[in-house]
């Protein structure tokens, strides 16, 4: 689509979108967001991207495959699981490594966290997947 | 036990690159598995002979109950050193059969997967492990049978034989579930050891014909036999190994394990021993009208088959005696001749008995392994296969119409014989496609090393008589009763009968020509029995598919979108007018203002979308609709709800606009008729009041707050997150999860596949366009 306005638009609101999508990602553990959420603003935001300059160029932005993100997303989603097998629990059991940052602040990395990265990239995959198949002629 | 199994699959999994490396020589490598496995069950023998069987249990799923439970008594250690034995033999006669075969690393993991999979059938002591490995070999022999892949008869005959015993195996899988049920253990040794409990149970019927057709169908008897003889389109080390020697034994070992639980009633008897005597019968009704060697000795192992079959039908300990040493008998003597007829194909260039001649002076080593291994199969002394059918005719005495089913079959066995390894070696000229040579070493080993065991015992049948075919059949019996194997047993009635079958035979030889040429000719155009059966089943399933596919999911979307959501309206509102007393309740609540204006913008989109001229206005429209009841959840407090809802309805209007966008459909011009739209309002009106009505009455029901107060109570001390919903999603129910992402990856490689083939760029499949329908290719 040539509009210039657009294009402008979209190159300011690619870079807030997607940094609003991991912010919803990784806060949805204790607050309305989670990986389902952010995968659907990041998606938004590259498709946005797409339809003011062609998918070729949000193919290139991106560098990999929107199937290859699918693929990458199940994997981690997989692994997730796999943490609490290696643990000796069953499947999926979720995971938990916190680590203290001093004055009460804390990290807390996760396996059930690893496994919304996954639905996270799977979502975006599985969107971009259609939008780019549909732009590409 | 089971470290032999696994150290089998293990070494079948990495033999591709073990040939890759070594080359043309690694079978003779690949052959210590085998022959180190062999080894290893020999280390048994005390034991087993000393009547004990030794148990091994590892978990695998403790909480289903299933277990690598794994035993040996005298019949495992009979059947694990024939598949050991035997296999040593095979993977060495591969390696030269094969040579230079490119796809020569597949077949061996295969092969060895295979060998595997049986000797886990044999070792189970637990229904599930056995029903695992048991389908394992139904899919190792599907890949073996269809190894010349790009063969049509080769992958016909592949599947016919996988979905006639994988169709068995699942009526067996209904079995054992049964039989788990009803004595409580899927153990088979604790399942045995109270026989009246199943036998008297009323599911007892239902488990004997269930388990039945697993067997009956894996060891091809009548009506399912047709399968085997198909299956000689496997290369020959395959048709020696599996559809003789181990895998279409799997089905007798299945009857025999299972006989002092499923065994000893009238239904028993009748169901195996008919099922037995018509498939000896009827194998040995066609193998008159084989000429080819392969297709001959598939006949031959049919009867063998049908007779061990009636053999554990009859049950009695002479019976039973007589079915173990058969087994090990017809084992030792049908291998080596499949891989002579194999040699034969593979030196002299054909399987057609009438095309040879004369092949003994050029092929000495292989005539002699078939001389030899041809007297025992013909039941001729002094050979193991004597002794054997001896004991087989006496085991069926009591028993007048399986013992001429018998004598029958075993005359047929005796002209196979002939047409094998007597007529394609004699006389002084040769006749043959091309000139005939001796096999190499690895091709002659194997079968003559094996013909000659069979000659040993023939001579010497105590060798094995006390140590190792008495504990088998005392298995079978769940009771020892010992017995003596003699070579000689006098002249009596066995050694009559056994006369009088040769002399059959001898009658059979000397009028083959004519009867062969006869029958041929006037069974060429029948179409009808198991194979007909066969073939209108599988041909009525693709119709009926076809049908379905034409009728329920037709290109025509607002077709398609009829159907489904008509079924849902009617499906949903009949089963809440006949069953679901519904209360709705129309209790009113007075919203605040600004509810009244988002519903008022809803109800207008809606509108608008029925009033939409084109497309793009339209699904605007729906988008609208769309925000509108995700700005209702905002106000009642479900913001993660609120946020997906708006997410998704703007992708939505993204997608189905660059859709519209880039397909070419115009506006929405031409209507449908009159009809067809009345049906599509109705549903929307009829759709829309139920889901109202459902909506009142599910909200007119006092909220159970229990899984609230649950999750609400757990969220963060078990699962440290303060956001329910996502806890829910990522941790508490993370498999639903995973399952509903695995869906959308699918559905995204769906998409992906269909919108290239409509839209295509075309590339990645060069006969695409072959294969597009015309006015489908790249312009559209």
């Amino acid at each position: 689509m040539n509009s210039i306005i657009l294009r402008t638009a979209s190159q300011l609101l690619l870079t807030i979108l997607l940094l609003f999508s991991l912010f919803l990602m990784l806060r949805g553990h204790d607050l309305p967001g989670g990986g389902f959420i952010g995968g659907l603003v990041g998606a938004a935001a590259v498709a946005l991207y797409a339809i003011a300059f062609g998918y070729r160029a949000a193919q290139a932005m991106l560098r990999i495959s929107p199937r290859m993100l699918v693929g990458v997303g199940l994997l981690a989603a997989v692994a997730a699981g796999f943490l609490a097998l290696l643990q000796g629990q069953a499947f999926l059991t979720g995971q938990w490594w916190i680590i203290g940052l001093g004055e009460g602040a804390e990290l807390k990395l996760s396996s059930p966290l690893l496994f919304d990265i996954g639905v996270y990239l799977v979502v975006v995959g599985t969107v971009l997947t259609m939008v780019f198949a549909l732009e590409e002629r | 036990m089971l470290i032999a199994v696994l150290v089998s699959f293990g070494v079948a999994a990495v033999a591709p690159w073990i040939v890759r490396v070594v080359g043309d020589r690694s079978g003779w490598l690949l052959a210590l598995l085998p022959a180190g496995v062999t080894a290893y069950f020999l280390t048994y023998l005390p034991q087993v002979a000393a009547g004990e069987s030794v148990l091994e249990r590892t978990a695998w799923v403790p909480s289903l109950g299933v277990s690598l439970a794994m035993r040996m008594d005298g019949l495992s250690l009979v059947f694990a050193l024939m598949i050991a034995g035997i296999g040593t033999a095979i993977v060495i006669y591969a390696g030269g059969y094969l040579r230079g075969d490119r796809q020569l690393p597949r077949f061996y993991l295969l092969l060895l997967a295979f060998m595997a999979a049986m000797l886990g059938v044999v070792l189970s002591d637990n229904l599930i492990s056995l029903f695992v490995f048991w389908e394992l070999t139904s899919v190792t022999s599907y890949f073996l049978v269809g190894y010349k892949h790009e063969d049509e008869t080769s992958r016909k005959s592949a599947l016919q034989a996988l979905l006639v015993t994988a169709g068995g195996g699942l009526a067996m899988l209904a079995g054992f579930l049964l039989l788990g049920i009803v004595g409580g253990t899927f153990e088979i040794s604790a399942l045995l050891s109270d026989p009246d409990a199943i036998r008297q149970h009323d599911a007892y019927l239902a488990i004997l014909v269930l388990v039945g057709l697993g067997a009956l169908t894996k060891s091809a008897q009548w009506p399912f036999h047709f399968w085997l003889p198909n299956a000689m389109a496997a290369p020959t080390p395959v048709s020696a190994y599996l559809h003789s020697a181990t895998m279409v034994k799997a089905g007798v070992y299945l009857l025999a394990r299972m006989s002092p639980g499923l065994g000893g009633t009238p239904a028993w008897f009748w169901l195996l021993t008919t099922a037995g005597v018509l498939t000896m019968i009827a194998a040995a009704s066609l193998a008159l009208l084989q000429r080819d060697s392969k297709r001959l000795l598939a006949y031959s192992t049919l009867i063998a088959l049908g007779t061990l079959v009636t053999l554990i039908g009859v049950g009695t300990p002479g019976a039973i005696a007589a079915m173990v040493v058969f087994l090990v008998g017809h084992a030792l003597y049908k291998a080596p001749l499949f891989m002579v007829a194999g040699s034969v194909d593979h030196e002299a260039g054909s399987r057609d008995v009438t095309a040879l001649r004369g092949l003994g002076r050029a092929m000495p080593i292989t005539w002699a392994t078939a001389l030899v291994a041809g007297l025992s199969a013909g039941g001729l002394p002094p050979l193991f296969g004597f002794v054997a059918k001896e004991l087989a005719i006496e085991g069926l005495v009591t028993a007048p119409w399986l013992l001429a089913g018998l004598i029958a079959s075993s005359a047929v066995m005796v002209l196979v014989v002939y047409l094998v390894v007597w007529k394609p070696f004699v006389g002084r000229e040769v006749t043959a496609p091309t000139p005939p040579h001796e096999a190499p070493l690895s091709m002659w080993i194997g079968p003559a090393v094996l013909a000659l065991i069979g000659a040993l015992l023939g001579i010497a049948p105590w060798l094995i008589g006390d140590g190792l075919m008495v504990p088998a059949a005392a298995a079978v019996l769940a009771e020892l009763h010992p017995f003596q194997l003699y070579l000689w047993h006098g002249v009596n009635l066995a050694l009559m009968l056994s006369v009088l079958a040769v002399l059959l035979g001898g009658i059979l030889i000397w009028r083959w020509r004519g009867l062969h040429d006869g029958l041929r000719a006037r069974t060429t155009h029948v179409r009808f029995g198991p194979v007909a059966a066969y073939d209108a089943t599988m041909a009525g399933l693709v119709r009926f598919a076809a049908w379905q596919t034409r009728v329920l999911q037709s290109d025509d979307l607002r077709h398609h979108m009829t159907i489904i959501l008509g079924f849902a309206v009617v499906l949903t509102g009949a089963t809440a007018l006949l069953r679901g007393d519904l209360s709705v309740s129309l209790r009113h609540e007075t919203g605040f203002f600004y509810e009244y204006i988002v519903l008022v913008l809803v109800a207008a989109a809606a509108l608008s979308i029925i009033r939409a001229r084109t497309p793009l206005v339209a699904i605007t429209a729906l988008g609208v609709a769309g925000f509108g009841i995700a700005v209702v959840f905002v106000f009642f407090a479900a913001p993660d709800l609120a946020i997906t809802q708006f997410l998704v309805e703007t992708l939505i209007v993204i997608i189905v606009a660059l859709a519209l966008i880039r397909l070419p459909l115009g506006a929405l011009r031409g209507e449908a008729a009159v009809g067809v739209r009345l049906l599509s309002g109705a549903i929307a009106i009829v759709g829309g009041v139920l889901m109202t009505l459902l909506t009142l009455a599910v909200t007119g029901v006092p909220f159970d707050a229990t899984l609230s107060a649950f999750f609400e109570a757990q969220s963060y001390p078990a699962a440290q997150g303060r956001n329910i919903v996502n806890v829910i999603l990522v941790d508490f129910r993370a498999m639903d999860t995973l399952g509903e992402i695995v869906v959308l990856a699918v559905a995204a490689a769906g998409c992906y596949a269909l919108l290239r083939r409509v839209v295509g760029t075309g590339g990645e499949s060069p006969k695409r366009d072959e294969r597009a329908a015309p006015g489908r290719g790249e312009g559209a």
